[in-house]
């Protein structure tokens, strides 16, 4: 392929030698990507601090044997920059990168879906235009559903049969109603289960108007749900902090 | 594949970062015509480095003894205290011969998607330190990337209510560079941090 060009938010950064880093970034038509920056780490990189985790740049690359290197970084968004003001919410923008690298890990192909879903969360976290908790977990579900495993909020996940349900269930995947109901499945309250419909579907007038004590429980119920389906939890979720 | 021994150390060099395969077969072969006597101090420095060397109780950099050398000098400001990631870092800012006052090394940066929280560091320690001192000011010297700005914005919010006066290490422009390739963070920076010349 030689050289390309792309748009990518770096997900993550590793030490590589002397001052270089592995960085890996999910671009936009390329997926995720794995790529060295070399001489980064000096104070007189031409890098700078483009390749920081959650900026999101464009991208020029040259593709190598097992990595590809990146040859030249402009910034379109420093959401880094600002996110790491905030340590609250670096702490979330750190989950939504971690989610965002184990759901593109295993493939290899573009997620576009993936890709629009983290860019629209770091930028709704910089600008704080809602609670970054409700953020987040809009962000948790919504890649939960891009990735497969949508969650059912209302209709029974086993049977179909209209809802909404007193029971779900996370192996069972979602709300189940009475007669598919496996054993030790959880009773949120009902409202709990309309703001994570509300909150997967984008409807954040109604999201934003829960209480305090459904919002807690919505989070409860989301970061278990994805601890369920990643199999090995998220590092960065116990690290979180709400406030 | 060498015989025994010789793979055997190649194997062992090979572990080291930043020593690759080829690199850890030369050095062996250094190793292995290298005069006796200077292969014997190479084993006894690596010996007594594991020995006597240690992390300081006060600040928890590299020390031979129960406290670092800077800990134990009288003469150091004990009113400034300078928090910094690692070791190597108290070394790159003792060269610049511009802070007489003591570390405090937190042994790395918060990172959570690393799995390290506050916790794993030793931000608790400091708060201890700070507790019962005449400190007066802390400067936050953690690495320039947004991992060390993060830890840095954490620790400003744990030491503001403490009354001290909290600063950051000035970020900009790097002497020798072009302005043209700096990069919008950085410059960004600079013109924050923008100084004027009345002084």
């Amino acid at each position: 392929m030689g050289l390309y060009r792309d748009e990518a938010v770096v997900l993550r950064t590793h030490k590589l030698g002397e001052a270089d880093r592995i960085v890996t970034l999910l671009t936009r038509e390329h997926g995720q990507v794995r790529a060295v920056a070399k001489g980064v780490r000096r104070t007189m990189s031409k890098f700078g601090a483009r390749l920081e985790p959650a900026m999101h740049v464009d991208l020029q690359l040259h593709t190598g044997r097992s990595l590809d290197i990146i040859t030249q970084a402009e910034t379109l968004h420093s959401y880094g920059d600002v996110l790491s003001g905030d340590y609250s919410k670096w702490t979330m923008a750190n989950a939504v990168l971690e989610t965002a690298e184990r759901f593109t890990a295993l493939v290899e192909e573009p997620a576009l879906q993936q890709f629009l879903l983290v860019v629209g969360a770091l930028r709704t976290l910089a600008e704080s235009a809602y609670d970054p908790a409700m953020v987040l977990d809009a962000f948790l579900i919504r890649s939960l559903a891009v990735g497969g495993y949508a969650p059912s909020f209302d209709a029974c996940s086993r049977c179909g049969a209209p809802g909404p349900h007193k029971w779900f269930s996370l192996a069972g995947g979602g709300s189940v109603c009475g007669e598919c109901r496996p054993p030790a499945t959880a009773t949120p309250a009902s409202e709990t289960l309309t703001l994570l419909g509300n909150l997967m579907e984008g409807d954040w007038e109604s999201a934003v108007a829960s209480e305090a004590r459904h919002q807690r429980e919505a989070h409860g119920i989301v970061a278990a749900y994805l601890s369920w389906h990643l199999e090995h939890g998220l590092r960065s979720l116990p690290l979180v902090e709400r406030t | 594949m060498y015989e025994g021994v010789v793979q055997d150390l190649i194997d062992e060099l090979g572990r080291l970062p930043g020593v690759g395969p080829k690199s850890a077969q030369r050095i062996a072969f250094h190793i292995l015509q290298a005069d006796p006597v200077d292969v014997r101090r190479l084993v006894d420095v690596l010996r007594e480095v594991k020995e006597r060397v240690r992390f300081c109780s006060v600040c928890g950099n590299v020390a031979e003894e129960d406290q670092c050398r800077i800990c134990r000098d009288g003469r150091r400001d004990h009113t400034v205290i300078c928090v910094v990631e690692e070791s190597k870092d108290v070394v790159a800012i003792e060269k610049t011969r511009e802070f007489r006052g003591r570390y405090h090394v937190l042994g790395g940066a918060i990172s959570p998607i690393e799995g390290i929280g506050p916790d794993n560091l030793r931000i608790k320690e400091l708060m201890v330190r700070l507790a019962d001192s005449d400190v007066t000011e802390v400067i936050l010297a953690t690495d320039p990337n947004l991992e060390g700005e993060a830890t840095a914005t954490y620790l400003a919010r744990m030491l503001k209510p403490l009354g001290l006066r909290v600063t950051r290490l000035a970020s900009g422009l790097p002497v020798g560079g072009d302005l043209e390739y700096a990069d919008e963070v950085t410059l960004g920076r600079a013109f924050e941090g923008r100084r004027s010349f009345d002084h």
